[in-house]
């Protein structure tokens, strides 16, 4: 025992962690930067398809969400568990769409970019079309008819 | 032993709360950004005109409510639609300009089958333009520059119609 102890002695500290702070900073920036807040409370189930001619959304300020699927056990006993459509963080109906539209529109900083918007439709796998054409049907109504399907890698499955 | 002088406060415990943050900041990043399936809506318009398309132009795609895919009327594989578009595109078509992919859904398809009969027909069109590519600018078609895309998607551009879903199955 007194051996173990006798070694453990240390000499003087040998690296200097002064700088140690700053490379923590810089790392911590840079997560600050990449960091997207989940702005909204999933409040259904989705399990995207996979598919393999993907494309990346790059402006992610360009991008409204719009999900759907079955509502999550908690809200299951109040909503039901047929598929529905969720907005931010609330449960809407396909009529509620142009204004969630609306509203996506006016929080862009420059109004050019508003043909750059996409709307990602974040859908699970086992809903069916009719909700879906609703959707897209209201999106052609208001005039945003950029759309991106969100569906996972199906190269990185295997 | 002799006591080591401390070293002077503060600039210590900075590194904990960076790394505090850090650590936070680690945890609520998600990176990945999203991919999918990219398209634009045709227009809406009150009450649709149908513009007579001939029939050698139109690869006409039907899924039903029970997920069954047909092309031209014959139950095909899924995994035969890529190869059925290139061949539409290539040879059936008067010229690839032309050329009109139709997919027809039911409202009881489910989306899985909707994005993988989607996806094929991309992946197709994807080899053609690849194809095209290499022959003219000797590189992948996604390695092109804009432009150069914008000149293959001139002569093999991608048209997909969605013809109104049927309601087969909400009326049993």
């Amino acid at each position: 025992m007194s051996k173990f102890k006798k070694k453990g002695k240390k000499g003087a500290p040998g690296i200097t962690t002064a700088s140690l702070p700053d490379i923590v900073f810089m790392l911590l920036f840079f997560f600050m930067v990449v960091t997207k807040m989940r702005d909204s409370e999933m409040k259904v189930k989705i399990q995207v398809p996979a598919a393999t001619e993907l494309q990346k959304l790059e402006k992610k300020s360009l991008v409204s969400h719009v999900y759907i699927g079955s509502p999550i056990p908690k809200y299951a006993a109040v909503m039901g568990s047929a598929p529905r459509i969720q907005l931010n963080d609330q449960f809407a109906d396909p009529s509620q769409i142009p204004f969630f539209i609306a509203n996506e529109i006016e929080k862009l900083s420059n109004p050019k970019l508003r043909r750059a918007m996409t709307c990602a439709m974040r859908v699970d796998k086992e809903v069916k079309m009719g909700i879906v054409t609703e959707v897209k049907t209201e999106l052609r109504k208001v005039n945003f008819r950029k759309v991106s399907y969100l569906a996972s890698d199906a190269g990185e499955l295997e | 032993m002799k006591k080591r002088k401390l070293p002077p406060l503060g600039a210590g415990s900075m590194a904990d709360v960076a790394f505090l943050l850090l650590v936070f900041f680690l945890i609520a990043t998600t990176i990945e950004t999203d991919a999918g399936l990219n398209l634009v809506l045709p227009p809406w318009t009150e009450n649709e005109t149908i513009q007579p398309v001939p029939e050698y132009n139109v690869l006409s795609i039907q899924l039903n409510a029970l997920d069954d895919l047909y092309v031209e009327g014959e139950k095909v594989r899924l995994s035969d639609l890529n190869q059925r578009t290139k061949q539409m595109v290539l040879s059936e078509a008067k010229s690839p300009e032309e050329a009109i992919v139709s997919i027809q859904i039911d409202n009881a398809t489910t989306y899985e089958h909707y994005i993988a009969v989607f996806n094929e027909v991309k992946a197709g069109y994807k080899e053609i333009w690849n194809d095209t590519a290499l022959k003219k600018f000797g590189q992948k078609y996604d390695d092109l520059e804009t432009e150069n895309q914008k000149v293959i998607l001139k002569t093999y551009p991608l048209v997909i119609s969605e013809a109104e879903p049927s309601d087969f199955a909400m009326k049993k």
